[in-house]
């Protein structure tokens, strides 16, 4: 309360002193004779030294902090991809850094050098077609290089992957990261969104979780018959507005219901095989060294981006649109930690696109390990898929065909 | 051309002699002069509340999680419980202050001030070709401009989807509390606001086609009159497409539409929406937000040509290059959106024709650059406040500008996405480089607009201090993006479990960016003094007080309604007869007729 006190004092008193400043300026203003739109040449003079002494402050500054922060942030590449970005950024920031402290200089040099001096007139030079043509063509050469090693290393970063890179998926929601192994196969299970349940939070797709869905959606705490009954209870009163919620959840509930019988219709069981052993993966993604992992990236609920800084790899993760991305893990944790002198050091899964007040905590911690402590991890893993974990005996389907009818017969 | 000088100057016969009513005359005014001077109050209040939000999320940035009295004092319990941000309350404070900046500083208030103020007085018009419609822009841009601010003051908080408003997260309420109301009044807002910047680039453009003066040809205006034209074709061709953007957003949120929805669970909620697509969206967004970003810059580029020819008592070099460049960016700009959506998923094949489109920008711009240093190059420069900002921008657009050439590289741009990086870059090339154009085009036009001269050397401190500031604030935010720090983050403490180097870096830099957004900040206050004292007790100005060649120092200094007493001027030479040689003077005005033997440029 004091502080907030002393703060509204701050400002009034601020206005205080600006209102003393008009009364001091307005005396001082009658006592000069200058007028405001003649700059004296001391005050020309002046402030083109100060001009050229900012670009020195300017271009030490820049220096200082090249040296001091350039690259501990970024740290060397950690992937194959991340090695030839890493080799065009470097170019890059060759030519842009040069054409900074060349025109920079011309600027602040020309502000000092040709500031007014009495007597000396100004030149006038209204064009010059040679000189012209000359900063058009060679900003356009150097445009075409910089432009063909980017579109050449575009090309290699967004193209297919090898036929013996890894599948993983990456699923994000508000505010974390799952990841789904694609199993002894390497070939992720299907999936659809409206077969997310408890025990299905990736939605995969196969004829159980169609049966555990349909049923969780019939006789579920919140499902269509609970509702109903809800609706139909004659001994109480709901007001308009929870009757009018409650309506359009069930006419919600019963379109998804369609859906999913639908979808129970034209399933083809033999694709259950390739989500059952898919394993799911959370709190830590561990990848190999050496090996190219193709990832499929999948949203639940915004946008969020998959952002490895340290693989220099970034996509985007959409609802209802699957995205995609490749790289290569070179050095494994352990070299990393070694070679930053950092013993805790970590790679990292972030979240680069807001998604919500946690945005910042969305992450997930990267273990590049070697392909022998890999293999060893794997198998531990093998034996815990989507299926050991959460549909241990492959279940007898829990709607029958009398439920559906029955809902049928209600709409 | 005849009947319609006869005509407006019976106009202005009629309303020379009697009083103008106080409303008439300082709120519904149909003066350009007078509206220019509403869009500019309007933009330096919205500018200072937009300043305002980005020191409080600066504090929490640089020292977070501690207690701070000043933002309980400005948040209080609801938002700053303890004096400590609310995460949601953060995005807030950063999604508000990009919207003012961008739409209400710069778009209403840098093109709205200075194509008013400027276009009828530069091309020798009486006033806008429809002072009513002009009129209705601005009211529209206050109405737009309150209802953002009092989005601030929304229970549930203000919009928090970021400035872009990417949906879902902007169409759905149960992501985050700022899509309630707060969003809906966003919508509104901008819906205004769009309708108004419609309305108003209209009337620049009918007003630069049909009202010049005699002997004003195209290639007789000045730069600025060029890059309002070209900046006010940008804005009716790209403002349409932000407001369907927008309106497919509020059917999405009210009218359960799919436009931008497809599969989405949320808050434990399954939603049915089906095939719509959140990239539909930016395509939309950034097919105005790309123009939109030379919607901004061009009137600065514009203005600041027009004051370093005039102080450095030179013709601008290479005049019909410059005005090459002018339309060769706005047509490019049209072109390059998919550059602010290289990670969203987009074809590969479309990316690389976006890298291509938008490194050829690059070309126009440094054609524009080293025109400005010849320009400079044997000169005779005055240094007033207004060149010095001037100069400035010439020094930020190179500096923001060469970033540009990173992240124009798709293959860069994957790891420079998002990152602290873009925010230096289009803080630098975009936000100071407009704010310069802006702060040289108030100090060199004010002796227009208010009939007064402000004061040289409080103008000297505020632009020290604004420069020093500035680049304070955002050249180090580069390296903070190098380190691989994403934006719109509220806190850097979990760099901490991973990387303490990076993290201690982070600590580092954005405390000294806080310190210098704070000194920046006050700064303003020189700015803010000299402007308002200067309106009502600055030295009287003189006719022509910077020497200078175009057709609005030939009018009265009063600024009568009508703008020239009798006849509308002639003009007969290009607005850059600067140090001519074998002239009498070092400036030679528009009306001036050519001397026999003398050729016109």
């Amino acid at each position: 309360m004091e502080n907030k006190l002393i703060i509204l004092l701050v400002i009034i008193l601020g206005a205080i002193a600006v209102a003393q400043l008009v009364r001091i300026y307005e005396l001082s203003s009658k006592l000069r004779k200058n007028e405001e739109h003649e700059i004296s040449n001391r005050d020309n003079n002046l402030n083109a030294r100060m001009m050229f002494g900012f670009m020195l402050l300017f271009f030490a500054g820049f220096i200082y902090l090249m040296t001091a922060y350039g690259w501990t942030g970024r740290g060397s590449a950690a992937s194959v991809e991340g090695i030839e970005m890493d080799w065009l950024l470097n170019l890059n920031f060759v030519i842009i850094i040069a054409v900074f402290f060349l025109t920079n200089f011309l600027l602040f040099y020309f502000t000092w050098r040709f500031v007014r001096k009495p007597g000396v007139p100004a030149f006038y030079y209204p064009h010059n077609n040679k000189l012209e043509m000359l900063w058009t063509v060679v900003p356009a050469i150097v445009l075409a290089v910089i432009i063909i090693l980017g579109l050449q290393t575009w090309s290699n970063l967004s193209g297919p992957s090898k036929p013996e890179a890894e599948k993983i998926e990456l699923f994000s929601k508000q505010f974390d990261w799952t990841a789904r192994y694609a199993g002894a196969d390497n070939t992720l299970g299907l999936y659809d969104y409206k077969l997310t349940l408890d025990n299905n939070e990736l939605a995969l797709l196969t004829t159980s979780t169609i049966d555990s869905s349909l049923n969780n959606m019939l006789n579920g705490p919140t499902g269509i018959r609970s509702l109903q009954k809800l609706l139909n209870n004659r001994d109480t009163v709901y007001s308009d507005s929870t009757m009018q919620v409650l309506r359009t959840d069930l006419s919600r509930k019963e379109r998804l219901y369609r859906f999913l019988t639908q979808m129970k219709e034209n399933h083809n069981p033999k694709l259950d095989a390739s989500a059952w052993d898919d394993i799911i993966q959370k709190d830590t993604l561990y990848l190999c060294k050496g090996q190219e992992y193709e990832i499929a990236l999948r949203a639940k609920d915004v946008i969020h981006s998959a952002y490895f800084p340290h693989f220099r790899a970034q996509m985007n993760t959409v609802p209802g649109m699957a995205t995609r991305m490749k790289f290569t893990p070179n050095k494994t944790t352990s070299e990393m930690r070694d070679e930053k002198n950092d013993a805790n050091f970590n790679y990292i899964l972030m979240c680069n696109k807001i998604c919500g007040g946690a945005h910042y905590k969305m992450k997930m911690v990267v273990v590049v390990l070697d392909r022998p402590a890999y293999k060893k991890w794997m198998d531990g893993k093998k034996k815990a898929t989507f299926k050991d974990q959460y549909f241990p005996v492959a279940a007898a389907p829990a709607a029958t065909s009398a439920d559906t009818t029955a809902v049928d017969t209600m709409n | 051309m005849a009947s319609h000088d006869a005509h407006a100057h019976g106009h202005h016969e009629d309303h020379h002699h009697h009083e103008e009513h106080f409303i008439s005359k300082y709120i519904f005014s149909q003066d350009h002069k007078m509206i220019g001077k509403q869009f500019l109050m309007t933009a330096v209040f919205m500018g200072l509340v937009a300043m305002m939000l980005s020191i409080l999320f600066r504090i929490q940035l640089a020292w977070p999680g501690e207690s701070s009295d000043f933002l309980s004092f400005f948040l209080g319990e609801k938002w700053a419980p303890n004096g400590v941000l609310k995460e949601d309350m953060y995005l807030g404070l950063v999604t508000i202050h990009g919207t003012i900046m961008v739409f209400f500083l710069l778009t209403g208030g840098l093109s709205g001030t200075f194509s008013n103020i400027l276009i009828p007085l530069q091309i020798g018009a009486r006033d806008m070709a429809s002072g009513f419609l002009n009129m209705l822009s601005y009211w529209m841009f206050a109405l737009s401009s309150l209802i953002m601010v009092v989005t601030l003051f929304v229970e549930s908080g203000p919009a928090m989807s970021g400035w872009t408003v990417y949906p879902p997260l902007s169409a759905l309420p149960q992501a985050v509390s700022g899509s309630g109301l707060g969003m809906t009044l966003w919508l509104v807002s901008m819906t205004i606001f769009i309708a108004s910047s419609l309305i108003g680039s209209l009337n620049y453009i009918v007003t630069i086609i049909n009202l010049r003066t005699q002997g004003m040809n195209m290639t007789r205006m000045p730069l600025t009159i060029w890059a309002f034209f070209v900046t006010a074709i940008l804005g009716v061709l790209s403002f349409p497409v932000l407001l369907s953007a927008a309106l497919l957003l509020t059917m999405d949120r009210l009218m359960g539409t799919s436009f931008y929805l497809s599969d989405i669970i949320v808050g434990g909620e399954m939603l049915t929406n089906h095939g719509g697509s959140p990239i539909l969206y930016q395509h939309l967004f950034w097919f105005l937000g790309h123009p939109e970003v030379y919607i901004v810059l061009l009137p600065a580029l514009g203005l600041s040509s027009e004051i370093i020819a005039t102080n450095a008592r030179k013709p601008i070099f290479g005049y019909k290059a410059m005005i090459g460049s002018i339309l060769a960016i706005g047509f490019l700009s049209f072109i390059v959106w998919g550059h602010h959506m290289f990670v969203t998923g987009m074809n590969p094949f479309l990316g690389s024709v976006f890298v291509f489109t938008t490194l050829l920008i690059a070309i126009p711009s440094a054609v524009k650059v080293f025109n400005y240093l010849t320009t400079l190059w044997k000169g005779s420069l005055v240094l007033t406040p207004a060149m010095l900002f001037a100069i400035g921008l010439v020094s930020t657009f190179i500096t923001g500008g060469v970033t540009g050439i990173i992240l124009a590289d798709s293959a860069l741009d994957i790891m420079m996405h998002d990152t602290y990086f873009v925010v230096a870059h289009f803080h630098i090339v975009m936000g100071m480089s407009a704010v310069f154009g802006m702060f040289g085009g108030v100090y060199h036009w004010f002796p227009k607009m208010f009939g007064r001269m402000m004061n040289t050397r409080l103008g000297y401190a505020h632009f020290w201090v604004t420069l020093i500031g500035a680049y304070g604030v955002f050249f180090p935010m580069h390296f903070v993006g190098l380190a691989g720090a994403p934006r719109r983050y509220y806190d850097y403490s979990a760099y901490s479990e991973f990387d303490s180097n990076s993290f201690e870096l982070m600590v580092d830099l954005n405390q000294i960016i806080t310190i210098f957004a704070i000194i920046a900040a006050l700064g303003q206050v020189f700015f803010l003094f000299n402007f308002f004292y200067s309106i009502f007790r600055g030295p009287k100005a003189p006719q022509n007080p910077w020497r200078s060649t175009t057709l609005e120092w030939t009018t009265p200094v009063e600024g009568i309604h009508g703008n020239w007493p009798g006849e509308l001027p002639t003009v007969h030479r290009w607005p850059y007869d600067y140090s001519k040689p074998g002239a009498s003077e070092d400036f030679i005005s528009q009306i001036t007729p050519l001397e026999e033997g003398e050729e016109e440029h």
